[in-house]
């Protein structure tokens, strides 16, 4: 029964085989299962998808060429077209963390003690992801424009006494950037699932209570229910956002002088 | 239903110190997991996949203009088509109508051959007639003078006992017509 209504339950990490390197803990966990589903699911779907690679295509692969044109389109629209060099980076970030949060929505998963897991709800997972899509703004735009990159703090056009109120805040905000990326999607998965649980158990709870409450556990249930499609909103929505977050911020690695 | 969340909390921080999204135990696991993850998915979706997709975009792209071509070709060909049938419709017509207007002409002139020839043959016979018609007229009136000539001798001949010549009855004929 705690189990059952325990919101937090589900964000436990359980070893699947342990494996310890170097006193680091590397353990094959569910997190782990369900990172290594995604890719499986991602690339097998994608494959399958475009198994025939018909000129008409169809349903299957009408959604694999959706999805290819829809991040194309978002990096062209944020970025330019010099950013399509970053396509195969954030359309693996997109569907990487599309799949995590989808399979974060499914109840009960073909997986270890068959609960469901999403390890976009883990905030080091977000902060990884995070820190790759910074290392790799930094990394390249010190590649691509040396010292110019510098130029993001120091945005054209401003009088220069202003520079002295402007390039702390462009500063403050850059290094802001990986920690809203990453807590925006941590927070929205966290949140979401939290609730979703918390009305879940209203239900249980509602219906151990007697028969005169078991009716009244409907309207948790019409919540639940509510909940679970605004759910798989914020899932494919906090995926976009992350994308397209990082669309821009690779556009400020490709030309910083104008933001 | 308070105190019952507040022991299901409890519950939750008996068994695990963190709270689990933030405990500190599986980060380096999480990391090592999800760097192996996403790099196999990258390397999937960058070798095999994505250029899998874009080139069926690609290739339908190109098949479409392709196609677009080969239909604006083809349009003009109608369009050259249609203006030779137009043009060669024309031509036809005209001779049509020419040949037409021939025909005409020719009906036009036989009709007024066989309206001449009608009138002619008409004109002829009526000539003819009237010749005769005089002839007969004439020998009538020639018939009358001798009867009138004969008629008056004998009345002479037998009133007043004359012997008049036919010759003489005819003279005295002639002489009281003219009078």
């Amino acid at each position: 029964m705690a189990d059952a209504t325990n919101p937090i339950k589900q964000f436990e990490i359980h070893p699947i085989a342990e494996l310890m390197v170097g006193g680091l803990n590397l353990s094959f966990t569910n997190s782990s299962y369900f990172m290594v589903v995604s890719v499986i699911l991602v690339s097998g779907l994608l494959s399958l998808a475009m198994s025939k690679r018909a000129l008409v295509p169809g349903r299957a692969q009408s959604v694999a060429e959706l999805m290819y044109e829809f991040v194309a389109g978002m990096i062209r629209s944020t970025a330019g077209d010099d950013g399509l060099k970053f396509f195969p980076f954030v359309f693996t970030l997109f569907a990487f963390i599309l799949m995590g949060n989808m399979l974060g929505m499914m109840p009960y998963f073909p997986a270890p003690d068959f609960h469901g897991f999403t390890f976009t709800s883990h905030l080091i997972v977000t902060v990884g992801l995070a820190m790759t899509v910074m290392t790799i703004v930094i990394g390249y735009g010190i590649w691509k424009n040396g010292f110019k990159f510098l130029k993001l703090f120091v945005p054209s056009g401003v009088p220069a006494p202003l520079y002295l109120i402007v390039t702390p805040i462009e500063i403050i905000s850059f290094l802001s950037r990986p920690v809203s990326l990453s807590v925006r999607l941590f927070a929205n998965m966290l949140a979401g699932h939290i609730l979703l649980k918390v009305f879940a158990g209203f239900i249980v709870m509602l219906g151990a209570a007697g028969a005169g409450w078991a009716v009244v556990g409907v309207l948790p249930l019409f919540m639940v229910v509510a909940l679970t499609a605004l759910e798989l909103l914020v899932a494919f929505l906090q995926a976009y956002v992350f994308a397209v977050l990082t669309c821009i911020y690779l556009s400020d690695a490709l030309h910083p002088g104008h933001h | 239903m308070l105190s019952q969340d507040a022991a299901i909390e409890t519950d939750a921080y008996e068994g695990n110190a963190a709270f689990p999204p933030l405990d500190p135990e599986y980060f380096a696991s999480q990391l090592f997991w999800l760097a192996i993850s996403f790099i196999v998915l990258y390397f999937l979706l960058s070798r095999f996949i994505l250029p899998r997709i874009g080139g069926a975009i690609e290739e339908r792209r190109d098949r479409i203009a392709d196609d677009l071509d080969a239909a604006a070709q083809m349009r003009d060909q109608a369009d050259e088509t249609v203006k030779a049938y137009e043009k060669s419709l024309a031509e036809a017509r005209a001779r049509a109508q020419s040949v037409a207007a021939g025909a005409k002409a020719e009906a036009d002139a036989e009709i007024a051959e066989a309206v001449r020839e009608a009138d002619a043959r008409l004109d002829a016979q009526q000539a003819e007639s009237e010749t005769r018609i005089r002839a007969a007229r004439d020998k009538a009136l020639k018939e009358v003078r001798k009867i009138a000539a004969g008629a008056a001798a004998e009345i002479s001949g037998r009133l007043a006992g004359l012997d008049v010549a036919p010759a003489d009855a005819e003279k005295a004929v002639d002489a009281v017509r003219k009078g």
